[in-house]
């Protein structure tokens, strides 16, 4: 393989890290079908949102529940994330120091944690109004879906931890690497389903 | 469901959940039955147990397979799954026929709940635990060494996904021991089995093991997807690759896209019971109509999963027993595509019946019958190859002709299904029981025991029994017959499924006949047994060491057998299909390399296991209620991975001296084996070299 050609989709370690570059072909195209295997898992859960999406049962409903505010908050929150993960991607991709690719692990981890603490006021906000899921059809679709994305991005803080770890015993030999790469993949995706979320699922439900 | 024993430790186990205290208190052979099945469950593990014990081969065990990370190995270990598990299924199979046949106006020797729970393990079993890992365990053996690789892509992924497959399984037995399994099918249809109607264990029990064997196949699927596409040897395109491996790569991309909704379906189910959400409920704006749909948009892909596989084995098979080239290459790549693509638009016709307008199902039955075009197209195919070849009625060859004969029928009694005002007057009876038997017995049974006959001396070195084998076979052909006409003709005659108790005794005849069926099919496992008996006896007689018992043409054939380790001492670089094939003729397939290499082969690893344990006694506890353990597994589950992320020592080398060692050792074996004409290669002079002439 010449070096400046891509061996998967994404950022590449081609021209920095030969050696890693090599075992990344398999490694990240791999993850590449985890995610659409998981993306599957969203999209599954949106059509079923969407089928559920106004049995309320009386309870309720998505104009009195959904915040603007807030959820747009996260959003923000959330997107900048994915900049500081990308900054650190840069960082590892052209061999900075470690201490710097600890700092924007750790502000992308912060920012997750955010995100997290933001949404779940959000939900004991619902919880507060007799808004759980055991009360409607639509409630058990809308908290199958937005705490799974949660859910993830929970994994993805603690995949965070393991890796600033990681960068602290091993440096940077190519396995980190090769994971600091997942792990961005990984980041970035859940950034993507939020935007679903938030244009499919919170947007629709206010303007009603 | 009894009072619980100790709640806060074993969460709402109570006594009379062990099939052995039901039958002590009420000795009908309805719970000696259960309770004679439980005790095959325990005394089965106990004789296992032992045998290791004595013999000492706990430690043997767990170094050579349960840790190996060799994916001939993973593969083998799939497969002993499959075949456990298809006895269990067989004989439960056995046990609905015999209740059918003895309760015409009787009550025969089940109570209902005990067939329904027979007919959600059947069903659940053969397509969970014994069709999926079968192939699987194909498909890892063969795919390696059919692309020129070492190993597959991901390695301890493999093993995982195995565990997991075991750890479903497992369930699947202990379910028999403690408690009660789901009565709701092997589709767990709700609101059927929603908590408010079936509160006991057993959908708990149908949900967890699913899920384990969802999640396993869905890293099969990408573990199988990512070797083909990267792990090819030099000069291996796509379209220089063995039909079995396109028909893999085409299976691994269903298991990636249609294993998901499964996981959902069946964790939207959990959330349903454990937690009271309103998916699938009646009340509260549930709608189980979503359950139809995520079900089925795995289930119909599933279909194919399970027997994309078997048309690739039957591709091998009947080129390589017809001594010609498979007919139609590409049109046979493009129609396992094309029926790959089409599995996902054509769920809706397994619910004609659930409320659609005409013209939606007219829509999905258009698109069902279409996929019969590129299934025609390989049924023709395979009978080109086999036109003016040399045809060899070897075992495997067999299995693939009764294939082309029943598939068809079945193909056609689904077109008849996929038309939906008839399917209207059949559905939900035996006729469609009939016709998805029909298609899956001999589109993936027969395809998987001919891949057992065919590859099983490549894998041990010595060939399967000639006789038992056509015993066997011929026992699966006329047990298919006789056992699922009758369902026809009955299911036509308005005998709905799952029927516990028959009050037509019209049907008399049909039910014995296909009693008859049944015993007959059982028969033919035990002929399978008896084979692999008589085979391992006489192995010093059939050795095949040097590796082409038949005169193979994939890559698989032109090492060892068993092949080593490593699979290639030297990776192969290939010029056109059919490399070895036309090796054999033309070149010298046996000449040593130029020089021998170290080679890198991962490490043994007891991650698999401890996950595979772990997530069986998280299923386990979240069955029983038993939440501190279901939490501890978990735990355990994620500990291990992360534990794992910091082992940087995952490879071994082998020297280049003891590769050159086993090559010498292989090549001096195939200089001294006589070449064997085709003729003779059912006796004992095949000694795995093949007679070619150029």
């Amino acid at each position: 393989m010449s070096e400046g050609r891509p061996r998967h989709a994404g950022l590449n370690l081609g021209d920095t890290d030969a050696q890693a570059d090599e075992g990344a072909g398999s490694a990240m195209f791999g993850f590449w079908m985890f995610l659409m295997s998981d993306a599957l898992v969203f999209a599954l859960l949106f059509a079923t949102y969407g089928v559920m999406q106004h049995a309320t049962a009386g309870g309720p409903g998505p104009a009195t529940e959904y915040k603007i505010g807030p959820t747009f908050i996260e959003t923000l929150v959330l997107l900048t994330s994915s900049v500081t993960y990308g900054m650190a991607s840069v960082a590892m991709k052209h061999g900075a120091a470690i201490r710097h690719i600890m700092l924007w692990l750790a502000v992308t981890l912060s920012l997750g944690l955010l995100f997290l603490a933001l949404e779940l006021h959000d939900f004991a906000d619902m919880f507060a109004h007799g808004a759980y899921p055991s009360r409607s059809g639509f409630l058990s679709a809308f908290f199958g879906l937005v705490p799974l994305h949660g859910l993830h991005v929970l994994i993805g803080g603690l995949w965070l931890v393991v890796m600033m770890v990681q960068l602290r015993v091993f440096g940077t030999d190519p396995q980190v690497k090769i994971n600091l790469l997942r792990l961005g993949l990984f980041w970035h995706f859940l950034d993507i389903v939020w935007i679903a979320i938030f244009s499919t699922v919170y947007l629709p439900g206010l303007i009603r | 469901m009894s009072a619980p024993v100790w709640p806060a430790v074993l969460g709402r186990f109570g006594w009379q959940d062990l099939p052995f205290v039901l039958a002590w208190q009420h000795p009908t052979i309805n719970e000696l039955i259960g309770a004679g099945a439980a005790a095959m469950v325990v005394i089965g593990a106990g004789v296992v147990a032992l045998l290791l014990t004595v013999t000492h081969r706990w430690r043997w065990l767990w170094s050579e397979w349960l840790t190996s990370l060799d994916h001939k190995k993973i593969g083998i270990m799939y497969i002993v799954i499959a075949f456990v598990m298809l006895a269990r299924a067989l004989i439960e199979a056995n046990l609905m026929r015999l209740q059918q046949a003895t309760a015409i106006n009787a009550p025969g020797i089940v109570a209902p709940e005990h067939f329904a729970e027979l007919f959600s393990t059947h069903g659940s079993i053969m397509i969970f635990f014994m069709a999926m890992p079968f192939l699987t365990g194909v498909i890892n053996y063969l795919v390696p060494l059919q692309i020129g690789a070492r190993d597959v892509a991901f390695p301890l992924l493999n093993a995982i996904g195995l565990w997991l497959t075991g750890s479903g399984a497992a369930l699947m037995m202990i379910s028999l021991v403690i408690g009660r399994f789901s009565t709701g099918g092997w589709s767990g249809y709700p609101p059927y089995t929603e908590i408010a109607f079936n509160p006991g264990v057993g959908p708990d029990y149908w949900i967890w093991a699913v899920t384990l064997g969802s999640i396993a196949s869905t890293l099969a699927g990408i573990n199988i997807a990512v070797t083909i596409y990267k792990m090819r040897c030099p000069g291996m395109h796509l379209m220089r690759m063995q039909m079995f491996c396109w028909t893999s790569l085409c299976t691994a991309i269903l298991m990636v896209f249609a294993m998901p909704p499964l996981t959902v379906a069946t964790a939207l189910l959990a959330l349903d019971r454990y937690l009271g959400f309103h998916f699938f409920t009646n009340a509260a704006g549930g709608n189980m109509m979503n359950y139809a749909n995520l079900f089925w948009m795995f289930g119909h892909p599933e279909v194919y999963i399970v027997i994309l596989p078997a048309f690739g084995i039957y591709s091998e098979v009947v080129s390589t027993f017809s001594s010609k080239e498979l007919y139609g290459y590409v049109s046979l790549v493009i129609a396992t595509m094309g029926i790959a693509v089409l599995s996902f638009t054509v769920w809706l016709h397994h619910f004609f019946t659930m409320g659609q307008s005409p013209s939606i199902n007219a829509a999905f039955g258009i698109a069902t019958m279409a996929i019969g075009v590129p299934t025609g197209v390989k049924i023709y195919n395979w009978i080109w190859t086999m036109f003016r070849g040399e045809v060899r009625f070897a075992t495997p060859m067999l299995y693939a002709l009764a294939f082309m004969m029943t598939f068809v029928l079945g193909g056609l009694t689904g077109i008849i299904l996929a038309f939906p005002p008839l399917d209207y007057v059949v559905h939900n009876t035996t006729f469609l029981v009939a016709h998805f038997h029909n298609m899956l017995i001999p589109g993936t049974l027969y395809g998987l025991i001919a891949a057992y006959t065919f590859w099983f001396p490549k894998a041990f070195g010595f060939r399967l029994n000639e006789t038992w084998g056509r015993i066997a076979c011929g026992c699966w052909v006329i047990g298919f017959y006789l056992a699922f006409m009758p369902l026809y003709v009955l299911g036509a005659a308005g005998l709905a499924r799952r029927t516990q108790a028959i009050d037509e005794a019209a049907y008399r005849p049909w039910l014995y006949a296909a009693e008859l069926g049944a015993v007959i099919l059982f028969c033919a496992l035990a002929a399978l047994i008896v084979q692999l008996w008589v085979s391992v006896r006489d192995r010093h007689a059939n050795r095949v060491f040097a590796g082409d018992p038949w005169d193979g043409r994939g890559l698989e054939w032109s090492v060892s057998a068993p092949p080593p380790e490593y699979n290639f001492a030297h990776l192969p670089h290939v010029e056109q299909r059919h490399a070895f094939y036309d090796d054999k003729r033309r070149h010298a397939p046996y000449a040593p390399p130029p020089h021998y290499d170290a080679i890198a082969m991962p490490r043994n690893s007891a991650v698999a296991p401890v996950i595979g344990i772990a997530s069986a006694i998280a299923g386990f506890a979240l069955v029983w209620y038993i939440w501190w353990l279901a939490i501890a597994g978990l735990v355990a589950i994620i500990a291990t991975v992360i534990a794992r992320s910091f082992v940087r020592d995952t490879e071994r080398t082998i020297p280049a001296a003891e590769v050159e060692r086993e090559q010498a050792l292989w090549l001096h074996a195939v200089d001294k084996a006589h070449p064997v004409p085709r003729e003779r290669e059912l006796t004992p002079a095949n000694q795995g070299l093949a007679e070619v002439h150029r």
